[in-house]
């Protein structure tokens, strides 16, 4: 499964379209609206996730771009305190990217931030929350 | 007359320890020792094996007396922190309870749950020397007038405070999968649908009770490390169960035996002593758990040579059978496999996360045999031993 997050900027004359829809119903992609402020005739801004398969990913966002939809990527940054960390393992479990992942044979738990999708699973899946997300790194999408 | 060629008593070892003499290995070390030298010589040479693990351990809790308040109070109920505290003891006696969420949690009101703060996170609190604010509600009486109080204190602050725990250590556990079509959020972590992953959690070969399988030294007495400082094994812990499946050598093929353990909250650490938030479960407590064992003879010896391809465990649902109680297993694998990253569940390989911590084990286990010899630590002999099984290394021969 393909996730990402995305910064959208919606146009005031789009405000009362239902694009969101359209994105379900056309592009089959599923989505998580993690922030949202859209008003009649204003311009809006959305923070949203969308899951599923990298192609329909693809042409959702190049609808949203004729749609002069602004979409830029929001790279979730997530970092480990490697204090709070006590090296159980829970998290290798659930990270899909095998960024956290066991080394052997100590078992020894470890944090590839370079392989990191920073889909933030591993947040609530830490039981001492060692892991945190940040969305302060925007990075604009290349089509 | 002793069946043993080997026969050290606790006096005699102790006596090694105070003299800076003792031969203490960990229960890692231990393995290539015994397979190396054999049962009796490795028994002649080594004279403790330190055992360690570091997990989270529900059944788990705390006493406090929170000293008296101007007028007097008999508290009826208490909160720390907003997490609710038991105090139908005494007058100002309490217990915390690891498990018990704020009262302010969401709980799985929108689920899965967080469980961000509880019993286990105020125990840490209070260890690593943070100020809590403790309210308390009564009814007067003549001798105690105080109706309610309200006070910000810290662990110095506490007259009494002691970590009590009626189940740790559990002998051996079941490694769980999901086999509904739906994520189910567990004690024992996230569990994806189809069997997409397994989680286990023990320390295998360093588990104390694993070195110990039939409770031959470990009993109501035993000196251990505890949350980073001294405590006592006092009591065989709630839903101990010797009568199980066992392998040749003796260890249980699931859950079996548990400690309680007790020691004073005071000398502990932070460090080894963690609040816990199990998403969709609730909080608990992550403890740091090390027993020493006595090698008294070479039976003992070659119980302490247990290594993880020899110790099994049961592979369970946790999506359907266990909540409704129903007794099946899908397999037996070994600690060796699941430790290996990828076990083989129904025929389809299952990737394995472990949720408790080996590089904790081990560390407590060295913490323990640096103890040891520099004679900070001796040996307790137990009072009482645990109820064990009728079982013989002979017989299964």
């Amino acid at each position: 499964m393909y996730t990402r997050i995305y910064f959208l900027r919606f146009p005031k004359e789009t405000s009362d379209q239902p694009i969101i829809y359209y994105l379900v119903k056309r592009y089959d992609v599923e989505f998580n609206i993690l922030k949202a402020d859209i008003l009649p005739q204003r311009e809006g801004i959305m923070i949203i996730e969308f899951k599923g398969n990298r192609e329909n990913i693809r042409e959702a966002l190049s609808y949203l771009k004729d749609l002069e939809v602004q979409v830029e990527r929001l790279a979730g940054k997530v970092s480990r305190d490697d204090e709070k960390c006590f090296q159980c393992g829970a998290c290798t479990g659930i990270c899909p990217v095998g960024a956290l992942y066991m080394q052997r044979p100590e078992m020894a738990v470890l944090f590839d931030p370079d392989r990191c999708s920073g889909c933030g699973l591993c947040v609530t899946a830490c039981p001492v929350r060692a892991m945190t997300v940040s969305f302060d790194q925007v990075v604009v999408e290349e089509f | 007359m002793s069946e043993y060629t080997v026969n050290k008593s606790y006096a005699e070892i102790n006596a090694r320890i105070r003299a800076g003499e003792a031969v203490v290995a960990t229960a890692e070390e231990m393995i290539d020792i015994v397979r190396e030298d054999g049962p009796v010589a490795a028994a002649r040479r080594i004279d403790v094996v330190t055992t360690g693990t570091f997990s989270t351990m529900c059944s788990s809790g705390a006493f406090f007396n929170f000293g008296q308040t101007t007028p007097t109070i008999k508290a009826a109920k208490v909160w720390i922190n907003k997490v609710q505290a038991y105090a139908g003891l005494a007058a100002i006696d309490i217990y915390l309870g690891a498990t018990e969420p704020a009262e302010d949690d969401p709980l799985n009101k929108v689920y899965p749950g967080e469980f961000r703060y509880g019993g286990g996170h105020v125990i840490e609190d209070l260890v690593a020397g943070k100020t809590v604010l403790l309210e308390a509600k009564a009814y007067a009486t003549d001798c105690y007038a105080n109706t309610k109080c309200k006070k910000e204190l810290c662990l110095a602050d506490m007259p009494h405070a002691l970590l009590c725990n009626p189940r740790n250590g559990y002998q051996n556990y079941n490694c769980a999968v999901n086999f509904s079509d739906k994520t189910v959020h567990t004690y024992m972590g996230t569990l994806k649908p189809k069997c997409r992953n397994a989680n286990y959690c023990s320390a295998g070969e360093l588990s104390p009770l694993l070195n110990d399988p039939l409770y031959r030294t470990i009993g109501l007495g035993t000196r251990i490390f505890l949350g980073g400082g001294i405590g006592y094994v006092t009591w065989h812990g709630t839903q101990h169960n010797p009568n199980v499946l066992r392998s040749s050598g003796g260890t249980p093929r699931q859950p079996a035996g548990t400690m309680m353990v007790q020691g004073d909250l005071k000398q502990m650490s932070a460090r080894w002593l963690r609040g816990v938030s199990l998403q969709g479960y609730g909080c608990s407590l992550a403890v740091g758990l090390g027993v020493p064992i006595p090698i008294l003879n070479e039976e003992i010896a070659l119980f302490t040579g247990v290594s993880d391809k020899d110790i099994f465990t049961q592979v369970i649902d946790y999506g359907h059978d266990y909540t409704n109680r129903i007794q099946r297993n899908y397999g037996e694998v070994s600690y060796a496999e699941l430790r290996s990253g990828q076990i083989k569940v129904a025929g389809k390989k299952v990737p394995t996360a472990p949720l408790s911590s080996r590089v904790k084990a081990v560390e407590i286990a060295e913490t323990l045999k640096r103890w040891i010899l520099d004679k900070k630590f001796q040996l307790g002999e137990p009072v009482a031993h645990f109820p064990t099984a009728d079982f013989s290394l002979d017989d299964k021969e």
